[in-house]
């Protein structure tokens, strides 16, 4: 039977998840091998060099450069505060003296007689990493960082904004293809992972923003209110770093487009576990180049959650008769189907172009014919 | 011209090119290792195979030779030749009857991201101009360029440098006798900003100084541990002078020598290689140099990728480089509608499209880059959106390519009527001969006609040009081959690489649309006649192999090569497309009224049968 080979995103309710958690320096590692860690916690913490202020001395003294090295009253690797005087002038016949002050603490890096310039550096800023998601310590990297393993439900998004946050799954649809809009939004949901079906609008996010939600998982966004949330208008999906106050990963793509019904129940159901809904971890990062990196929401299991179903599952990646699939350009954008034939020859396209094709049978009985390439895996 | 100056500066194995028969040569793109095989047939060289495979510097394989060496076998089993041994490694021809291997292998890389550096001078339009010329000419793209007047404080200036992961850096700064300071302030910001070589652990980072010689000893005790200091010949010795050849050598080595050294299986891929691996941009840039310096053209060529666009320019001689970093057909895709705007794309479709939805495709393409356009409907907002990103990243390579800055020009009593500032554009649509286009949306359109017609509508060229496409992106392998075997490159290029579209005739000039732009007459393997007016656009179906000759009369506006109203004759060999007459003027006007403006770009492409 032929086979054709298709990324898909991943959405798993069982998969061993594991994150480098690294300092972007080296540091010291808080934790051993081992070791049990909840998503909050600190695995590794460092310090790296403080801010550089350069102070042009000689200029505000008025006197050459060669001169400083004489006119310093500091020394290379002194400590000083803010407003300390650096240097001082001799004025003329000891009148008219003029000094430097220091526009910030820290230390005496270099003091240049080429350029008359002093280099200050600022205090150390402290970088920490936290584990992310709960689990156990699998390996630690000396000085660098840890390997955090767990088992987990896993969701990857196509889409997303902000950084990393955790906090309890709450729903505000109750179907996968409905939209989130504002009214969906309650002051209870402060601090939750707040789960959408269908589009979620502008209105929403700025409500959820009002709320203090943590972040919001939904199938689609409308670019015009991405535009709007942004403040700008998003050129390149390199995402991860926005302020926004808060972290939105989008499932399918933009426009009006449901979640996956599987993405949705798998949410649902960790969402009703317990009082308050289970914590989930999210990150918005996203960067789609060479290397890329999609938004995840990641669900640590726990033994007491029930065995996900055991389905008959295509070889993973694979393509062929049966497969279910979601057809990822237009005309027909988002639709979902069965593959029904897998011709080897390339096809000629409405646009003119030679491609590979499959025949789709959508879910409305149309038989449809698109390129490979335009088509997107669902796993069963 | 001679040839690229780099060039000499490598060591090149003596090769006897009688005894040459087969040569490999792949390009080790950031997804794809592109391979070819160039042949002697007869008495000449011709590209015969081509063949692909992933890249495979990533994890899980991290070994870039994997790829190299798949591609290479697939070359094998189309040549019918193995090239590639059961150890993965390249087989050499023992001798002229010897059943397999290649007598020359060489390659080209642009995997992990290509080459990456900060650049830093004195004055921004003048010093670090030059830099960034010196290191985008290298094939390097330029993260950030600092100068003493770009408009940031210092420690901003430092901040941004330490958030940067450059391979290296290039510093240049003062003219040779000149002020010290100044060079010396901008080394005293770069090295307690430490910048972090992307490949961290106990790699040095590489500084290259080209500034002020006189500075060279003061910048010496500036960069002590934990850099990779080189000094080198100023780019810049007087304000009048460029000398970017000795600091573009030395951006080449330590870029062999350091950061191709660190990438995974790169120490292997050299050890293959007869000739230095040059970075992908640079290896275009060279054999579009060659080509200009042989034939005395001026010369332009584009690449229009999905992240980037290059441009690469050569006149009088000139060579000029400059990536767009952010507009691209896939994964730049909303940048190019964000930049341009949605209503600069829109202006080239001639169909009803809702703004909202067509935001929202865009977005799509962007997050899903690999898909392509099904519909016709779909192509032609792409091919849109193509237009635009080329015409901005021509705009930025003409905003770039400039006459030196800072310079004080002698001017005679003639000057007066035709005064040029320092600093102006050198790149002349007017003198442009050739214009050559390759990236997936110029080269794989379904129709060669819309990739000339796209050339016309961004490039906006004036006069007589000569258009054509890199048949499938062989320049990069053909740069590095013209660095052992120039001949052979020449010839490859003239008879496989390039496939020549055709020719576009424009008038330079602006007038009411309706009113007479110019006659033309084509005599010779095809006759034809006709009179456009502006607004107009005309086809002459002229073969590959058919010789014209061409005469075109203006009207007293306009100009097509020889001054307003003055005819011109040229004999022309024509290509797949034909010759484009273009009589919508230049700068190019487009009907403001919407539903003119769609009519008329409706019937642009039913005369250039784009459609």
């Amino acid at each position: 039977m032929a086979k054709a080979y298709t990324p898909g995103l991943k959405v798993s309710a069982r998969a061993a998840y594991r994150a480098r958690r690294l300092l972007p320096v080296h540091g010291e590692v808080l934790v051993k091998v081992g070791d049990a860690v909840r998503a909050r916690d600190v695995v590794a913490r460092t310090y790296i060099e403080g801010d550089v202020t350069p102070v042009a001395v000689s200029s505000q003294l008025g006197v050459p450069a060669g001169d400083l090295a004489s006119l310093m009253l500091v020394k290379q690797g002194d400590a000083v505060v803010a407003g300390q005087p650096l240097a001082r002038s001799k004025g003329i016949f000891g009148l008219g003296k003029k000094e430097c002050a220091s526009p910030a603490a820290g230390t005496i890096e270099s003091i240049s007689t080429t350029t008359g310039q002093v280099i200050l550096r600022g205090a150390p800023l402290p970088v920490e990493v936290k584990a992310y998601v709960d689990g156990r310590v699998a390996e630690v990297f000396p000085n660098e960082g840890a390997l955090i393993e767990t088992e987990a439900a896993f969701v990857q998004g196509i889409f997303g904004v902000g950084g990393e946050t955790v906090g309890p799954i709450s729903m505000a649809c109750t179907r996968h293809d409905q939209p989130l809009d504002a009214a969906l939004i309650k002051p209870d949901m402060k601090g939750a992972i707040v789960v959408g079906g269908a589009r979620v609008t502008a209105a929403a996010v700025k409500a959820a923003q009002a709320a203090g939600v943590a972040a919001i998982v939904s199938g689609g966004i409308d670019d015009s209110d991405l535009k709007e949330i942004l403040g700008y208008d998003l050129g390149v999906a390199i995402t991860g770093t926005e302020k926004i106050g808060i972290t939105i990963v989008i499932t399918e793509g933009f426009g009006d487009i449901a979640m996956a019904e599987r993405t949705f129940a798998l949410l649902e159901g960790f969402a009703r576990d317990g009082a308050g809904g289970r914590e989930a971890s999210v990150n918005g990062a996203t960067q789609i180049r060479a290397g890329v990196m999609r938004p995840e929401i990641v669900i640590a299991r726990r033994p007491s959650d029930a065995e996900p179903a055991q389905g008959a599952r295509p070889e993973e990646g694979a393509l062929e008769i049966g497969t279910q699939v979601r057809l990822i350009r237009d005309p027909y954008f988002g639709l979902l189907g069965s593959v029904s034939a897998l011709p080897s020859e390339p096809a000629v396209l409405g646009s003119g172009s030679k491609a590979r094709v499959l025949e789709v049978k959508l879910g409305d009985g149309r038989s449809v014919t698109v390129p490979r390439a335009n088509i997107e895996l669902i796993e069963t | 011209m001679s040839a690229p100056s780099h060039l000499s500066a490598h060591s090149v194995p003596a090769i006897d090119p009688s005894k040459l028969r087969y040569i490999l040569a792949t390009d080790c793109g950031s997804t794809t290792t592109k391979a070819i095989l160039v042949e002697r047939v007869g008495n000449g060289w011709r590209q015969t195979q081509r063949a692909e495979a992933p890249t495979t510097v990533e994890e899980p394989f991290a070994d870039v030779t994997i790829g190299v060496s798949n591609s290479l076998t697939e070359i094998g089993e189309l040549a019918g030749r193995r090239f590639i041994a059961d150890d993965g490694t390249i087989i050499r021809r023992k001798g002229a009857d010897d059943p397999d291997g290649c007598d020359l292998y060489i390659s080209t890389s642009s995997a992990g991201g290509g080459l990456q550096m900060v650049v830093a001078g004195v004055v921004a339009q003048m010093t670090a101009a030059s830099a960034k010329r010196a290191a985008l000419g290298a094939g390097a793209i330029v993260m950030d360029t600092i100068a003493s007047n770009d408009k940031r404080k210092p420690h901003e200036r430092i901040q941004r440098i330490r958030e940067l992961r450059p391979d290296m850096v290039l510093i240049s700064g003062g003219t040779d006798g000149g002020n010290v300071q100044q060079v010396v302030q901008i080394a005293e910001q770069i090295a307690p900003a430490k910048p972090r070589p992307r490949f961290g652990g106990e790699y040095e980072l590489p500084v290259i100084y080209a500034g002020n010689k006189d500075a060279a000893p003061q910048v010496r005790g500036i960069f002590g541990k934990g850099f990779d200091l080189a000094v080198v010949e100023n780019l810049r010795p007087t304000l009048e002078q460029e000398n970017l050849g000795p600091a573009r050598d030395k951006i080449h080595d330590v870029f062999l020598e350091h950061v191709m050294a660190h990438a995974p299986g790169y120490d292997k891929l050299i050890s293959w290689s007869d000739a230095p691996i040059m970075p992908t941009p640079g290896a275009v840039g060279d054999i579009l140099q060659r080509i200009a310096a042989r034939d005395r053209l001026n010369a332009v060529c584009v690449d229009i990728g999905g992240a980037t666009t290059d441009v690469f320019s050569v006149f009088d001689g000139t060579f000029n480089r400059t990536v767009s970093a952010n507009l691209g057909m896939s994964y730049s895709i909303s940048n190019v509608c964000a930049e341009a705007g949605l209503d600069k794309v829109l202006r080239w479709v001639h169909i009803d499209m809702d703004e909202r939805e067509l935001r929202n495709r865009v977005k799509n393409k962007m997050i899903r880059p690999t898909t392509i356009p099904q519909s016709a409907e779909a192509l032609v907002f792409e091919q849109a959106v193509a237009r635009e990103a080329l015409r901005l990243a021509y705009a930025q390579h003409k905003e770039f390519a400039t006459t030196l800055k800072g310079v004080q020009q002698q001017r005679t009593v003639g000057d007066l009527f035709s005064q040029q500032a320092s600093g102006q554009t050198i790149v002349d649509d007017m003198r442009l001969d050739l214009l050559v286009a390759s990236g997936g949306v110029l080269s794989h359109a379904p129709k060669m006609e819309q990739t000339a017609a796209m050339l016309v509508d961004s490039f906006e060229p004036q006069g007589f040009t000569q258009l054509a496409k890199d048949s499938i992106f062989m320049m990069p392998h053909l740069g590095v081959l013209a660095s052992v075997q120039p001949e052979a490159a020449m010839e490859v290029f003239e008879r496989d690489c390039l496939v020549r579209l055709g020719w576009s005739v424009a008038a330079k000039g602006e007038g009411k649309w309706g009113k007479k732009c110019f006659s033309y007459r084509v005599s010779g393997a095809v006759s034809a006649t006709g009179e456009l007016a502006c607004g107009d656009v005309a086809l002459v179906r002229v073969g590959p192999e058919q010789e014209v000759e061409v005469t075109v009369e203006p009207a007293k506006e306009f100009d097509l090569g020889a001054g307003p109203g003055k005819p011109v004759t040229r004999r022309v060999k024509g290509g797949t497309v034909g010759i484009l007459f273009d009589a919508r003027g230049r700068p190019l006007m487009l009907p403001e009224n919407p539903a003119d403006r769609r009519a008329a770009v409706a019937r642009w492409a039913n005369l250039w049968e784009t459609r």
